[in-house]
């Protein structure tokens, strides 16, 4: 059995998904293939190559891979597909938007959003928002799998047989021509993988109110997410969204701030360590599940835990 | 121009399911079921769509049970024409749902079609990219802006880290966003009048594509229960217990 795993990067940088998508693969096989598809990468697929795990690099480099087609990346995939017991990528919207046309194409039923591998053909995933959890057998010749990458620690950057070959590519869909992209910019952490995370929800009221929780953010070196309420209202933009349809966060500490606790809300950090919740509705769902629970108003808690944390920060200093 | 929309008919989302005790699946008996949820904005944006002069037909496609054709019925009273209800009492996989949608498409030739990024059941998020790869059309998944000119569509799409657009060629296939639109409610005429639109029915089986499942579902449990813990009465207890007892700051 050989593995491949699909890497998500921006031709600068190796995703921390790739990481722990890797990681995954290894509890099936040792033997682990990765795929990069992208434009002038050769350095990230060399740093590919030395990570943990990985025996061999496939680079496809070509300025038509600068950005993430999917419909240019399946070909290269497809072509390289039946070589492998298994087929993997990141849960993430670079590998929901590619995976299940390689799945397609290759008849084969995906396996989405995997949680936990039980042997090589078994895998568990969420179904219902994370309100159950199905265990799965893939009669498939070849597993066609993504991996929820909070679920698995990623593979170290070392480590590698720093082995790297150069496969071409002369597809261009042609169909797909991409415009640009709007990434937001932050100095935080990413969301998906801080270590702390502060959330707020429609009880922020504004989006002026939300910066409230960039300073307490700050303090904690934390990232700043958001219940879909809140983005839906235009607070704050897609990205920060946590939950069923937008990020799957596991921190080590989760502070939910003016959010209800929708069940769709609680998909997306429910595994996270810590939970705090600050609500001054004490009927809130999101207490149930909270590990410290404050009933009160955030508007008085923010400014207090700021200044709290300072004191803190002074006498660790 | 032609327009397909496919609908799923889900557990509603606002209900707390639960898991069988024999752990063969999920309760659906007496539950309250509706349209999966970015469905709607599917159906919403291809009104508007319809409304702004670009379209001139849209067609619901659901596969399921009898129950399923209620949900093409709300599409039809929101404002969409016809329907066309495969029927199946199988759950089927989003591998089979593609291939009988791809089907369809096939023969109403539609210009976009149109769907929800995933079902809020099983959480898939894979029809519409399978879809576009049967069919050899392009996608645009994630839809949270669709806006179309004669040959084309420019797409904007949520991604992780933030937005993207692409243009695409028509035909093609679009797996929309809750973003995308507000969907609206069907008023009392409209729902009256849905009644007397056509549904045609087709089973299944008789389309000639391999239906059977793949994947097996061993078994579905609770996911483990998350305690509730306890309330602080301040800032400053909160502080010490992160600090002191649970050791995360």
């Amino acid at each position: 059995m050989t593995i491949l795993v699909l890497a998500e990067h921006n031709n600068i940088d190796i995703k921390s998904s790739t990481l722990n998508t890797i990681s995954a693969a290894s509890q099936i096989d040792q033997d682990i293939h990765v795929l990069v598809t992208g434009y002038e990468c050769e350095e990230l697929a060399k740093n590919m190559s030395k990570c943990e795990k990985v025996s061999k690099v496939y680079l496809a480099n070509n300025e038509k891979l600068k950005n993430p087609i999917a419909e240019n990346i399946e070909p290269i995939v497809i072509s390289l597909a039946n070589n492998y017991s298994h087929i993997m990528a990141p849960a993430t919207t670079f590998g929901k938007n590619i995976f299940p046309r390689i799945a397609v194409k290759l008849d084969i039923a995906q396996v989405s959003d995997v949680i936990k591998i039980i042997s090589p053909d078994t895998f568990m995933r969420p179904i219902y928002a994370g309100n159950a959890i199905a265990t799965v057998k893939s009669n498939d010749k070849i597993k066609v799998v993504t991996v929820r990458p909070t679920s698995f620690d990623p593979v170290e950057t070392s480590g590698g047989k720093e082995q790297v070959e150069n496969i071409s590519f002369d597809n261009d869909s042609g169909s797909v021509e991409f415009i640009d992209r709007e990434e937001s910019q932050s100095e935080r952490p990413e969301l998906s993988t801080a270590r702390v995370v502060i959330s707020g929800g429609r009880g922020l009221q504004s989006a002026e109110n939300f910066k409230l929780l960039n300073e307490i953010a700050d303090k904690l070196n934390a990232a700043v997410g958001a219940s879909r309420a809140a983005v839906d209202a235009g607070y704050v933009s897609n990205d920060y969204q946590v939950g069923q349809t937008g990020k799957v966060v596991v921190p080590d500490l989760y502070i939910a701030v003016g959010i209800s606790g929708a069940i769709q809300h609680l998909a997306g950090m429910k595994e996270s360590k810590v939970i705090v919740a600050i609500n001054k509705d004490e009927e809130a769902p999101i207490f149930n599940i909270a590990d410290y629970g404050l009933n009160a108003d955030l508007f008085e808690v923010l400014p207090q835990l700021s200044s709290e944390l300072d004191k803190l920060n002074t006498i660790q200093q | 121009m032609k327009l397909l929309v496919t609908v799923k008919r889900v557990i509603d989302y606002n209900v707390q399911i639960r898991v069988k005790a024999d752990g063969s699946g999920v309760e659906k008996d007496n539950v309250k079921m509706s349209m999966n949820p970015p469905d709607e904005n599917a159906v919403e944006e291809a009104l508007r769509i319809k409304e702004a002069g670009k379209a001139d037909e849209i067609i619901i496609l659901t596969i399921g049970n009898d129950k399923a054709q209620e949900t093409i019925r709300t599409a039809l009273a929101m404002g969409a024409d016809r329907g066309i209800h495969i029927k199946t009492d199988n759950d089927l996989e989003p591998l089979a749902i593609s291939k009988i949608i791809s089907k369809v498409a096939e023969e109403e030739k539609p210009s976009i079609i149109l769907m929800g990024k995933q079902a809020i059941d099983d959480d898939s998020n894979q029809t519409g990219q399978m879809t576009s790869a049967l069919l050899n059309w392009p996608q645009a998944t994630f839809a949270s802006k669709i806006e179309i000119d004669d040959q084309n569509a420019i797409v904007t799409r949520e991604i992780d880290e933030g937005l993207e657009r692409i243009k695409v060629s028509i035909p093609f296939v679009a797996s929309c966003d809750l973003r995308l639109n507000e969907p609206r409610y069907a008023s009392l005429p409209n729902i009256m009048k849905a009644k007397k639109k056509p549904i045609q029915t087709k089973e299944a089986s008789s389309l000639g594509i391999n239906i059977e499942p793949r994947i097996e579902q061993l078994k579905v449990e609770e996911p483990p229960v998350r305690q509730k813990g306890i309330m602080v009465n301040d800032v400053a207890e909160l502080v010490q217990k992160l600090k002191h007892e649970a050791k995360v700051i």
